[in-house]
């Protein structure tokens, strides 16, 4: 408020600054010193006292336990991994279980929310109602307790592995999770992967060039239809070009557990399941207040124009309603990824739980604690900015 | 933050009323009145609160007899219970003096952790333990397995090494929470249940629906030296731990018990005299009461007390003395001499 | 025909059944389309699925309170209430002495209390604050004792609700304070006290809770002098607070953005100093538009009490695992979570209905 307070009394003229606690200016740079000041101090008061501490036990520092041998299994994995690889990269294997969770969650979270939100404004009484009830129970009780509870469901309510379930042939459901049969190893699964992403790249270029060309010409070109068409048409093609593989790994039980096959672990589907129904609520909430936001007489005047009902949506009122509700759907987002570090009490190998083990076994807090902090910070901040770009591209253009 | 932090830290400070920078631990713990041992929050055997409150186990009996060679009396200690990621940071933070919770010496621990740990007061190994259906007599036939583990144990470690070193694979269950290891295993998460036998023992005996169910494969996969630890950067401190527990160990190699001590009071053995102090010396050497080594033994008891109390035949954990019977017997239990 | 022929005027008709009526009101909610009707009857079909089991488990094949943990495993159809029954005092009060559990029962009392009480806007006066200083006393000398004949309690054996309910509501006073100088920070003209505010409030809403439990339990120990240490209790007290008041700066902070220029302007023009102007035109409104958040941040606050469990403190979460882990009673985890569920549900869904209340009558004071 310093330059506002200027023409107050005892203010020096504009432009210069006098050395008095009365003027503004001056008081504000005081202030600003004295604060950075104390911060500071605080900050080479718990320093030095670290300092000290560490070298007075002699407790090891720095960063070199990076790479010494890790030595501790880890139980799920998306890259390989075994006890002989370095600390590092165990590390690697939980941000990327972190990453995992967090994915799968996010639109796992987003569909059901979505769902849920438009099922509480629904006209027929009993789904509104159900919808809510879902709403009020989910957001009331403890995300960690949610966990806790799939948790015990899965391991103490499911048979043991021996009596597995078998609800569809090759796919079984037992205390060690789900087992799910899947392709068995070809190239050819690559490569429609790649087929997928050109698809998706060319279904993008198709829907620019339609739009333009309507801006220019107003003959409207069927982008959508074309795009579906290239991003199921081509991974087929090339699933047929590279003969049509049918082979599947199915589960079998060998030994101590199945072998074989896809598999869902206990602790991820409890991780995942607590996460995508809590958040699902919160979700349900923002998109609700999202559609009540725009008002009737949108679609009224879009109906009036003589739009169908589906661009009347597409054009008119999702977009109104994204822009009330990304800002919220963001820090949703933000809160899953945050609430995946509760994987850490049901024993997921997420990246918190795997810093834990190093810091347990090397000893040195310090370093764990700050690397589960900033690779959070850095996740978070990724979503925010990727967010805030997002939420900048759909707003509002005031002319 | 910062002055909601200033103001928290300050208050913490007069709250805990325990600054006293840079004193020698005994000072501190005389001045304070009491001994802060850090234990095992629920180890049925080495460091568990009973239904009253009461803390019970071998590694809480070491911290007693602590207490007694310092105060002459075994209630003068407070407990606090530390998980496996807590026991660490608290002894290196001087939270607690003592850290007694079955903790295993290792290179590492007393280098980089910068801990200094007492003799050995339990030898222990880690071994397996399976539900008896399934069929498992040797843990060389457990490839493939799923197992239970705590994560930030030597155990966690140990378990990746023997299988590495079989050729065998396993699918790894690692939670934080003891009991909730526990519960995984016994809610058949797991096929294998993995920590040290006297563990294994105790969860048997304590925690097991039905004891019988679960055996306890023969192999001891890893050498567990469980010791008694103290910080880096106190000598003397680290002294008077390491003599206590020599001292129990020195009372059942003359055969003093707390039961037939003062017997011994006219013993005409120099080696006896000087150990309970008849002849000075020893007390002064450590900075303690000449009569400590008679009040350790006469109010915890010698080794084979203590160990007969809380982890013997006679126990639920029916654990027979094996390594940690005396050197005369075939064990490793060894005292150094009191001289 | 000599009636009068407004005497003959037709009855008061009823209006149609299809407008009004449980058939009506059947057909306008609940088969108002061909593919709601579908959706209707499929959910019934679900809930007639779905209850019926419950019931029965909860209810009707339950096992009373008296029931033992070896009668209800010979029949595990129904719930065994006698779980509760017999870990009720443990779940509640954790490990506070037997027959002392009279005064963290109090305590709780105390609390609601003052939380139900705190709800009526007939108190927000400032001398509200001290009693609520005397409600906090109050709890400090029931929970440590050591006063009055009351023995001494040590904290680590605190235990159960009112651990949670301490954890979130000192939390939440002793942030308070901390939020606003935050808030008012993160908008002041001084740019180095911005970017420290930002810098505070991002970092600590950038990462978990857990790892500012973590930084407090194994990393604030080595922060501080040799030789001065803080017990567990307070070391996550800490961590909450600096948690809450990130949170809370941003509540308050939104409703600082919603005061109109025109006041800031006006105070400027009485000539009142910053702190004046704060404190007597601005914060007054601003507190009273960032309530309804600030009840939402509690909210979320209290549920995340149930963290500490992690690092070892026994919470009412924490209290439930443990007499789970009692062998007898293994595996009775629906009983447990259903209860404590219960218990967390009750005191947020009534603050989430108050806040909601009360955004509306302040919403209604706005809309003049």
């Amino acid at each position: 408020m310093a330059t506002e307070t200027r023409t107050t009394q005892g203010a020096p003229p504009p432009g210069g600054v006098s050395f008095s606690l009365s003027d503004p200016t001056f008081r504000a740079i005081v202030y600003q010193i004295l604060v950075v000041g104390a911060v500071v101090l605080v900050g080479w008061f718990l320093i030095s006292n670290t300092l000290d501490n560490l070298a007075r036990r002699s407790i090891a520092t720095g960063y070199h336990f990076l790479e010494r041998e890790a030595a501790f299994g880890i139980g799920e994995s998306l890259i390989d991994y075994s006890p002989k690889d370095t600390y590092g990269r165990a590390f690697l294997v939980g941000v990327l279980n972190t990453l995992k969770v967090s994915i799968i969650g996010v639109i796992l979270a987003t569909i059901i929310g979505t769902i849920i939100g438009v099922a509480r404004l629904s006209s027929n009484w009993l789904i509104a109602k159900l919808a809510s009830t879902y709403v009020e129970i989910i957001r009331n009780i403890p995300p960690l307790l949610q966990l806790f509870f799939w948790y015990a469901l899965v391991s103490d309510g499911l048979p043991p592995v021996r009596q597995a379930l078998n609800p569809i042939p090759g796919v079984f459901l037992s205390q060690r999770g789900l087992r799910v049969p899947v392709p068995a190893p070809d190239p050819v699964w690559a490569n429609m992967g790649i087929a997928l992403l050109v698809a998706i790249v060319a279904a993008w270029g198709v829907s620019r060039w339609a739009r333009a060309r309507q801006a220019r010409t107003g003959q409207p070109f069927p982008a959508g239809w074309t795009g579906l068409g290239l991003i199921v048409g081509l991974p087929i093609l090339t699933w047929l070009a590279g003969g049509a593989p049918l082979a599947m790994d199915v589960p079998k039980l060998t030994g101590f557990n199945f072998t074989g096959g896809g598999a869902i672990s206990p602790e991820f589907f409890a991780i995942l399941t607590g996460l995508t129904l809590y958040t699902a609520a919160f979700i349900a909430e923002v998109v609700r207040s999202g559609i009540k936001a725009v008002n009737w007489g949108q679609t009224e005047a879009a109906r009036a124009l003589g739009l169908p009902s589906s661009p009347t949506l597409r054009l008119v009122i999702l977009p109104q309603a994204l822009r009330v509700i990304v800002p919220p759907l963001t820090s949703q987002y933000l809160n899953l990824t945050k609430n995946s570090s509760l994987a850490l009490a049901i024993g997921y190998p997420d990246l918190v739980s795997i810093a834990n083990t190093t810091l347990n076994q090397t000893g040195q807090a310090i370093e764990g604690v700050t690397m589960i902090m900033g690779t959070y910070l850095v996740i978070s901040l990724s979503i925010s900015i990727f967010m805030n770009w997002y939420n900048k591209r759909i707003a509002l253009v005031e002319r | 933050m910062k002055s909601g932090f200033l103001a928290a830290a300050a208050a913490a400070v007069v709250v805990s009323a325990s600054a006293v920078a840079g004193a020698a631990t005994l000072d501190t713990v005389k001045q304070r009145g009491f001994v802060q041992c850090g234990v095992n929050a629920g180890l049925p055997g080495f460091g568990n609160p009973d239904s009253a409150g009461n803390w019970t186990g071998l590694d809480v009996d070491y911290c007693r007899a602590v207490a007694v060679a310092i105060f002459g009396d075994a209630n003068k200690v407070k407990f606090t219970p530390l998980s496996a990621q807590q026991r660490f940071p608290a002894i290196q933070s001087g939270e607690v003096d003592l850290l007694s919770r079955n903790t295993t010496a290792t290179l590492t621990r007393d280098t980089s952790v910068g801990l200094n740990f007492a003799p050995v007061t339990y030898y222990d190994g880690q071994g397996f333990m399976v539900p008896k259906k399934l069929g498992v007599k040797s843990a060389k036939e457990l490839n493939g397995a799923t197992v239970c583990v705590q994560s930030g144990t030597t155990t966690e470690l140990n378990l990746a090494d023997y299988f590495r070193a079989n050729n065998m694979t396993y699918n790894p269950v690692v939670i934080e929470s003891n009991d909730e290891v526990n519960a995984a295993y016994f809610a058949g998460r797991c096929d294998v249940l993995t920590t040290d036998v006297s563990g294994l023992a105790g969860t048997r005996a304590g925690v097991a629906p039905v004891p019988d169910d679960h055996v306890i494969l023969p192999e001891v996969i890893s050498k567990e030296p469980l010791a008694p630890a103290v910080r880096h950067g106190d000598d003397q401190w680290f002294d008077i731990v390491k003599w206590t527990v020599y001292a129990t160990i020195q009372a059942e190699e003359f055969g003093i018990t707390s039961k037939n001590i003062d017997e011994f009071a006219n013993s005409k053995n120099p080696d006896i005299q000087r150990f309970l102090g008849t002849s000075p010396g020893m007390g002064k050497a450590l900075g303690l009461d000449e009569k400590w080594a008679y009040n350790v033994v006469k109010k915890v008891g010698n080794y084979a007390e203590i160990f007969d109390r809380n982890v013997g035949p006679g126990t639920p954990l029916k654990l027979e003395r094996g390594l940690n019977a005396l050197w005369t017997k075939g064990g490793l239990m060894y005292a150094q001499p009191f001289r | 025909m000599t009636d009068n022929v407004q005497s003959v005027g037709l009855p008061d008709e009823r209006p149609p059944a299809n407008t009004v009526g449980p058939i009506a009101w059947l057909r306008n909610n609940l088969f108002n389309s061909w593919y709601n009707a579908i959706l209707t009857i499929l959910v019934l079909g679900l809930l007639a699925s779905a209850i019926p089991p419950f019931l029965n488990w909860l209810l009707f094949r339950a096992h009373g309170f008296d029931a033992t943990s070896t009668v209800c495993r010979q029949d595990a159809g129904g719930a065994c209430w006698g779980f509760i029954s017999e870990k009720l005092r443990f779940i509640m009060f954790g490990m506070f002495p037997w027959e002392q559990q009279w005064r963290p029962l109090v305590t709780i009392a105390v609390f609601i209390a003052l939380l139900v009480a705190s709800c009526d806007r007939r108190f927000w006066k400032p001398w509200f604050g001290l009693v609520w200083a005397a409600g906090l006393a109050l709890v400090a000398v029931l929970m440590w004792g050591g006063v009055f004949g009351l023995t001494y309690v040590e904290n680590t054996l605190w235990g159960g609700l009112p651990l949670t309910i301490i954890l979130s509501v000192i939390g939440l006073a002793v942030a308070f304070p901390v939020s606003i100088l935050l808030a008012l920070g993160r908008r002041s003209n001084m740019p180095a006290v911005k970017v420290l505010c930002v810098t505070y409030i991002e970092l600590i809403r950038g990462v978990p809770l857990i790892s500012l439990l973590f930084m407090a339990s194994v990393m604030l120990p080595l922060f501080l002098p040799n030789g001065v240490s803080i017990d567990k209790l307070l070391r996550a007290q800490i961590a909450f607070i600096m948690f809450a008041a990130a949170y809370m700066a941003e509540a308050i902070r939104g409703g600082l953005q919603a005061i109109p220029k025109g006041q800031y302007e006006a105070a400027d023009g009485l000539g009142l100093g910053y702190w004046q102007k704060m404190r007597k035109i601005i914060l007054p409104q601003a507190l009273a538009i960032a309530i309804p958040p600030l009840v939402n941040t509690f909210i979320s606050f209290f549920k995340d009490t149930s963290l500490v469990i992690i690092i070892g403190l026994y919470d009412l979460l924490g209290t439930a695992k443990a007499a789970l882990s009692d062998p007898s009673w293994r595996g009775f985890y629906r009983e447990a979570y259903l209860f404590i569920g219960v218990i967390y549900w009750i005191f947020c869904f009534s603050m989430s209905k108050y806040s909601q209340k009360l955004e509306r009558d302040l919403n209604r004071g706005h809309r003049r």
